[in-house]
């Protein structure tokens, strides 16, 4: 129910984005629909589950972009809420916050925790653009570049180092290239993570299994159907730290709509594979955003 | 004394290569550089918009469009406007792979002085993709012309 006011909130700020930005002002929504992607889990402008190169919102070099965003992924055992904000500045820097829920639900009594426990954690996010521009350069091959950082919190550290967790506040770092091949219909993004996150840091940071930074992988392929539409997949590698439970590697297939430059809905297939030892956690995953 | 004798050969061999280059390379090299990039190989992408008729009323739509889109129209004041559509009918028209050449000047040249931004550059490649939706131009043969025309920010974008 709660979900209800911040949907209505979005569908309200997508109405008054126009007003918002006048054009030549400091906000322009002037790059190409869909040129953004979309608002991640972890609220960094690129896929569903994957940070890409591009700045979030639609502003350029001159001027600034926005975006919030609501996400629901229901899983068999668990449901995980997304939501937060991001602003793009002169299409160089990103900043961006995202706050997670993930409610156990029944399956928290399993675990012994309580039904309706949930972890909460924050996701604060900054990424600079350091070459290369995934649109215009379509003469080369060059990808845009980008270097992101991601400090996370979360608000379950008792149960965490329960479960054998090292910490409840880890720090991720990341490279993104990004490249859209408008010839070929194709967007196409590469990320490395350094990180020492149990699922995404729901679960917390480092473990006893493993307590060291690992480079992991995030894949991401759309091809454009028409302007407003991109279907595509995501792959991500997440390292296994803990031993009470192994942790699979993630992957989805999305369908990302813009209905216009305010308003996005991507609507995925997500295979979190096994989560907390609850096998093959598959399901919908639901994202609106709104922004400018 | 050795040394100018393979200069003077080199200087020889490289005019004996360009006297056989037929000349058509040459005026088609001229024209990429003028029209800001390489056609399209084959003539699919230009059967795709309806050939030199349907990029004809492509273009007579899409300069319409430009100069009364409130965010773009100052751009075009005091513009030759007969001109414009001249020379963009050749250049997509070459651009797309069809028999035609661009005359008209360079992209950096044609521009310099108006201190376009990217938003410009932008809303303009908005506005091409509504008028090639009108010519019911397939999307996957709009995203070649784009592909072709979105390096040229490089030297449009001047602000």
């Amino acid at each position: 129910m709660a979900l209800l006011p911040i949907a209505s909130l979005l569908v309200a700020g997508a109405a008054h984005a126009q007003d918002l930005a006048p054009p030549g002002g400091l906000t322009d929504s002037g790059r190409l629909l869909l040129t953004q992607g979309v608002s991640s889990v972890e609220g960094a402008a690129g896929g569903g589950i994957a940070s890409w190169a591009v700045i979030s919102g639609y502003g350029t070099r001159d001027s600034i972009g926005a975006n919030a965003h609501f996400t629901n992924v229901s899983l068999p055992n668990f449901d995980l809420r997304t939501y937060g904000g991001s602003v793009g500045l002169y299409d160089r820097v990103e900043l961006s916050y995202a706050r997670q829920n993930f409610d156990t639900g029944s399956t928290g009594g399993k675990l012994g925790l309580g039904n309706g426990f949930t972890f909460d954690q924050d996701v604060v996010g900054a990424k600079v653009k350091l070459f290369g521009d995934a649109v215009y350069d379509q003469d080369s091959l060059l990808p845009q570049v980008s270097a992101g950082i991601q400090y996370k919190h979360n608000d379950r550290g008792a149960v965490i180092h329960f479960v054998g967790g090292k910490d409840d506040t880890g720090v991720d770092y990341y490279v993104s290239a990004t490249k859209v091949l408008l010839a070929q219909n194709l967007v196409l993004n590469a990320t490395v993570r350094a990180t020492k996150a149990n699922q995404m840091g729901l679960l917390g940071f480092g473990g006893d299994k493993n307590n060291s930074y690992q480079a992991e992988f995030e894949g991401s392929a759309a091809y454009l159907v028409t302007r407003k539409l991109a279907v595509g997949a995501e792959y991500r590698t997440m390292p296994d730290n803990l031993k009470f439970a192994k942790q699979d590697n993630w992957l989805d297939v999305f369908a990302a709509y813009a209905l216009n430059k305010n308003l996005s809905l991507t609507l995925a297939y997500a295979d979190l594979g096994s989560i907390a030892t609850f096998q093959h956690q598959r399901g919908v995953y639901v994202s609106l955003q709104a922004g400018f | 004394m050795i040394s100018k004798i393979r200069a003077a050969g080199l200087a020889l061999s490289i005019a004996a290569g360009l006297a056989a280059a037929p000349l058509t390379a040459f005026a088609a090299e001229g024209a990429a550089n003028r029209a800001g990039a390489d056609p399209i190989a084959g003539d699919g992408v230009f059967k795709a918009f309806h050939g030199k008729e349907g990029i004809d009323r492509l273009v007579d739509d899409f300069v319409v469009r430009v100069t009364s889109d409130p965010r773009i129209a100052k751009r075009f004041e005091g513009a030759d406007l007969a001109n414009l559509r001249l020379q963009l009918k050749a250049q997509f028209c070459y651009l797309v792979g069809g028999p035609c050449t661009y005359e008209g000047k360079d992209m950096k040249a044609t521009h310099a002085g108006m201190g376009l931004q990217n938003r410009d550059f932008n809303d303009l490649a908005e506005d091409l993709q509504i008028s090639m939706d009108k010519e019911h131009v397939a999307f996957q043969a709009q995203n070649q012309l784009l592909a072709k025309l979105a390096p040229m920010q490089r030297v449009i974008v001047t602000k």
